[in-house]
């Protein structure tokens, strides 16, 4: 008797699928990462739906129970609108580590903005991002892995950052040690060697393991990296090459170019020098004021005024207009 | 600055602007071009400060803009229906203007001066 393909599937997912015995009854896999899997489950003492992030195997020998530890208690640290909020920690029956999060409903931002090509609403996305990234960092907390499959954005447009597993919490010197990347990541999947973090979203010093050179400002680097992706759809090459996003995309405005090309500079210090300056920068080319990384010739600064004083522009110029055709009107 | 008194002066500026050009539009009108001037701005003035109230109350620059176009409209006409000497009447020549100038009234008033207002960005 030979079994099909999907039995072998299911046998393997359930044999996979924590105890259900306890507080917590699982309903269906949602995602599997790197780490661990997230479930979607039931909290029978509470009555709620909840999502369960379970570490991936008993013990710790890859530090992933530390991980997610680590993850469940940064989380539980910071407090902010683009946080998840932790409810509890705790070992199932089989040993495996796990902690209960509030469940979002939402897509990754890599899928939520594959039909949106309004940039202006994208920036505002991105914005959110800043302010949660800034929060944690006012927290002394640096998230190392940020990447549009680690952002998760609402049915009403709510922002969450996700995966903290590999944050570096400044007063504990919780660190990765330096060395190489030493596993190659699956596509999307976050590196488990020595050096953790993403290609192409991780800044250079961290990918050369510089453990003590990294700081906010490769947070700002992989912040650059996720507007380069929001502005060209595409994820930025893994050398560490990404650079101008109007060579992919010809239709990025000069100073949004400008911008993230400063985010992603390979010199830490020639970057911007903390999340909330990027951000500014970001929201002053929203509202049509001139961005700190970009000198705009005449010709763009008329045409930002033009497009930023476009309705009492149009306004004058109906009047004028109105007041020369009732000069010339035969009487 | 307030909104009502940012509307007041923008009001009267532009209502004395707007009554000069009578000068080049009707120049049968020359004689009476100092009281044409100081009606037009004392609309504006009146005008604006009602927008100014208008835009410290409701916070909305498509609202704000066309309360400006229905309040320069109504003191235009209120000045356009005075005949003149032979007895006739400048509804065109009084109301679109006035109306236009309302709108920009409505638009500054959202835009500027203290008391909430819209967003501050163009457009
Ligand atoms: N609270 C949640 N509610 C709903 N879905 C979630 C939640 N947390 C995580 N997910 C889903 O699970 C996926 C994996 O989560 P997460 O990135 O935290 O895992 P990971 O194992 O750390 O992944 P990585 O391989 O990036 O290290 C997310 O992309 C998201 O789709």
């Amino acid at each position: 008797m030979t079994l099909s393909d999907v039995t072998l599937e299911h046998l393997r997912a359930v044999a996979g699928e924590p105890d259900a015995d306890g507080r917590y009854e699982i309903v269906d896999e949602i995602a599997r990462g790197g780490m661990g899997t997230v479930y979607r489950a039931r909290d029978r003492e509470l009555g709620r739906e909840v999502a369960l992030k379970v570490s991936l195997q008993p013990g710790n020998e890859a530090g992933l129970e530390e991980r997610l530890l680590r993850e469940a208690r940064v989380l539980a640290r910071l407090e902010h609108p683009g946080l998840v909020p932790v409810h509890d920690v705790g070992t199932l029956p089989d040993g495996r580590l796990f902690y209960a999060m509030k469940r979002v409903r939402g897509s990754r931002l890599d899928h939520h903005f594959a039909a949106e090509p309004s940039i202006p609403a994208r920036l505002r996305t991105f914005e959110r991002i800043c302010e949660t990234v800034a929060c944690a960092h006012a927290h002394g907390v640096i998230h190392r892995d940020l990447k549009p499959e680690n952002v998760m954005v609402g049915a009403f447009g709510e922002v969450l950052v996700l995966d903290w597993g590999v944050a570096r919490l400044r007063d504990d010197g919780v660190a990765a040690a330096p060395g190489p990347v030493d596993e190659a990541p699956a596509p999307g999947r976050t590196a488990h060697g020595t050096v953790l973090g993403t290609p192409g979203y991780m800044a250079p010093e961290q990918a050369r393991g510089d453990v003590e050179g990294t700081d906010e400002r490769a947070d700002v680097y992989a912040l650059g990296a996720i507007l380069y992706f929001l502005l060209t759809d595409a994820a930025p090459p893994p050398d560490g090459s990404a650079g101008s996003p109007r060579r992919r995309n010809p239709a990025v405005p000069r100073p949004l170019d400008s911008i993230c090309t400063r985010a992603l500079a390979a010199e830490a210090g020639q970057r911007y020098p903390t999340v909330q300056t990027l951000a500014a920068d970001v929201s002053a080319f929203l509202s049509g004021r001139p961005v700190a990384a970009h000198r705009e010739g005449p010709i763009e600064w008329a045409s930002r005024q033009a497009s930023r004083y476009r309705t009492p522009l149009l306004l004058i110029a109906a009047y004028l207009v109105m007041r020369a055709a009732l000069l010339f009107w035969p009487r | 600055m307030g909104k009502p008194i940012f509307g007041l002066f923008l009001g009267a500026v532009l209502g004395v602007l707007d009554g000069s050009t009578a000068w080049f539009s009707a120049p049968e009108v020359r004689p009476q071009i100092l009281s044409i001037v100081f009606f037009s701005m004392i609309k504006g003035l009146v005008a604006g400060v009602l927008i100014g109230v208008f835009a410290k109350k409701v916070r909305s620059l498509p609202l704000g803009i066309l309360f400006g176009l229905a309040v320069g409209a109504f003191f235009a006409y209120l000045i356009a229906m005075q005949p003149n000497e032979q007895g006739g009447h400048y509804y065109w020549e009084i109301m679109l203007p006035g109306s236009i100038l309302g709108m920009i009234v409505g638009y500054a008033t959202q835009k500027h001066g203290a008391g909430g207002g819209a967003p501050a960005m163009g457009s």
